[in-house]
């Protein structure tokens, strides 16, 4: 294999009627990185994800995964890459064993070894005690857990993480977090796509972040961090009224700002916090996200 | 971990491959394992009922028709009312509720396994369950009284045949069907006639002229005269226009299938 991408996407249209979906995105991810795809509901992230198990066939544009091209090769890649999905699509009339085995089955894993790859993706997810629970009987958590486990019964080199952490609460987004990082160092390239500043920030290598359809920045979240929000931004709370008025001298100023909830975040103004009477904080990659799209991710 | 080192396969993958499948069906028989009672449930006491009802009702109105006893005459007939029933209604619903409600088309089509391998491997699977169904209602018509004969040892590949050929004209409805009301239209508009006008409680012969020429274009006519001319004797060119006739059925239907699927599927 001559590529040094595991996914490789150039020019990639996809119009749903009159709504175009993915607007032309570029999409590099290196193999052995985890590359984050981050933007709002809408911003085409999931039509980006299908496009890559040729579930979604684009419109025009070059798309490569694992060295095959798409959508004619995807079967080929299809047999080296694990997918999570968004939308749990478990059999939940299953226990969790009989969801590995089928999918066992699904991935091609030889006969004599798919016994083992159960085990050792059970143990993986953290579920060799539940092997035997039917899924509806399963946490929210522990049903992540194992649509992560089925993604690796085949050991991919390329994982796609559709929103892997989406509705479930902190601590177990923490969990999963772990796991993910833990892929990522056994060297698996994974693709996941997020709204959630906070995990793209701490898995993620490099961003893409898009809007519309297209990617509007592209590089590591410390770096895109520095590059538009600067180091440091003042936060400013107040009465609405106050707030109104800080946005009018930073306009006058030429600061940067956001709204941020009942505050206001003034970016890349290194001073006005003891003119303003503000606090400083870190910069995160919401205020590169928020200033590059002009849009708040919820 | 091997997933650095995974080599991309040597060999290229094709259509309708065994490996993908045996994937699907390995899927379905695991499900089935937690279904089998109702739905086996269902496909016995079904035909048996109608075939105690007319058997009792009609049979003692009327004792021969078209030439046999009625009780071998509607014993045969419901073996293929059984395959309709057991083929194209499990496709529907099945096929529409892992679509709409378990995304399990989703999971499969994210694995190395095409529409084409999906629709092929869950109508094969079909397809087995109605060769073994199909032969329940002969079975409890010998009991009444329809005597054995070595033809029958066909009977469970003419049902897996037509059985096919339901499943995936079963699964091509669920492909156009917009929402699941819709298989209303499809049930009382098509296959209720169909299971009406198909020579099985009854001979097409009375049936005005119209009826008898829709009555030949109908699958389950052919699919009746096949399980009776196996059983009774077989009849020479006419049961070999039958056979085709079902395999004809069959791999329009399944092409449809596939068609409207992938339709349905990739966007």
């Amino acid at each position: 294999m001559t590529s040094e991408s595991a996914i490789r996407l150039k020019g990639v249209v996809k119009r749903f009627g009159p709504l175009t979906a993915v607007d032309g995105l570029d999409l590099d991810v290196p193999f052995g990185t985890c590359v984050g795809l981050l933007g709002p509901n809408g911003a085409g992230k999931s039509t980006t994800m299908k496009a890559l198990t040729a579930q979604v066939v684009a419109d025009e544009g070059e798309l490569e995964v694992l060295g095959y091209r798409l959508p004619e090769d995807s079967k080929q890649a299809r047999a080296l890459m694990g997918v999570v999905p968004q939308l749990d699509n478990l059999d939940v009339s299953l226990t969790v064993e009989q969801n590995l085995l089928v999918f066992a089955h699904l991935y091609r894993v030889a006969a004599g070894e798919r016994k083992a790859a159960i085990e050792r993706t059970l143990g993986v997810a953290n579920l060799v005690e539940r092997r035997d629970s039917k899924v509806d009987e399963l946490s929210g958590g522990m049903r992540r857990r194992l649509l992560i486990a089925r993604s690796l019964l085949h050991q991919p080199r390329l994982l796609l993480l559709d929103e892997p952490t989406v509705g479930l609460d902190p601590q177990v987004r923490q969990e999963l977090w772990a796991l993910i990082d833990r892929l990522r160092s056994e060297g698996v390239s994974i693709l996941m796509s997020t709204h959630y500043i906070e995990e793209a920030e701490r898995l993620c290598d490099q961003v893409t972040i898009m809007s519309h359809g297209k990617a509007v920045a592209v590089g590591p979240p410390r770096a895109l961090i520095a590059e538009h929000a600067g180091p440091e931004a003042v936060e400013v709370y107040g009465s609405p009224t106050r707030l109104v008025e800080v946005e009018s001298l930073a306009r006058d100023r030429g600061w940067r700002t956001r709204r941020t909830g009942t505050s206001i975040s003034i970016l890349k103004a290194n001073g006005a916090a003891a003119e303003l009477d503000g606090e400083l904080r870190v910069t995160n990659l919401e205020d590169v996200f928020v200033l590059l799209t002009g849009e708040e991710i919820t | 971990m091997a997933a650095v080192s995974a080599a991309a396969p040597r060999r290229r993958l094709h259509r309708l491959e065994v490996p993908a499948l045996m994937g699907v069906m390995v899927r379905e028989v695991v499900n089935y394992s937690s279904f089998w009672r109702s739905s086996t449930f269902s496909s016995v006491v079904d035909p048996t009922i109608y075939l105690l009802a007319f058997g009792f009702g009609f049979g003692s109105l009327v004792s021969t028709v078209a030439g046999y006893d009625y009780i071998e005459f509607v014993g045969t007939g419901i073996v293929a009312t059984t395959v309709l029933f057991s083929g194209a209604f499990p496709a529907m619903y099945s096929t529409y509720v892992k679509y709409a409600f378990q995304r399990t088309y989703d999971a499969i089509l994210a694995a190395p396994v095409d529409t084409e391998e999906l629709v092929t491997a869950e109508a094969l699977w079909i397809s087995m369950r109605t060769g073994v169904y199909g032969c329940v209602p002969m079975l409890v018509a010998v009991v009444f009284g329809l005597d054995p004969s070595w033809g029958m040892l066909l009977v469970p590949f003419i049902a897996a045949v037509a059985g096919f050929g339901w499943a995936v004209f079963g699964i091509f409805i669920a492909a156009k069907a917009k929402a699941i009301e819709s298989f209303s239209y499809w049930q009382s508009g098509l296959l209720t006639p169909m299971f009406l006008v198909a020579g099985t409680f009854f001979p097409l012969d009375g049936l005005p002229e119209w009826a008898q020429v829709l009555g030949h274009l109908n699958p389950l006519y052919h699919c009746v005269e096949l399980v009776r001319h196996a059983v009774f004797g077989f009849e020479g060119w006419i049961d070999l226009w039958h056979v085709a006739f079902l395999v004809g059925f069959a791999a329009i239907s399944w092409r449809l299938a596939i068609k409207f699927m992938e339709r349905k599927l990739i966007l």
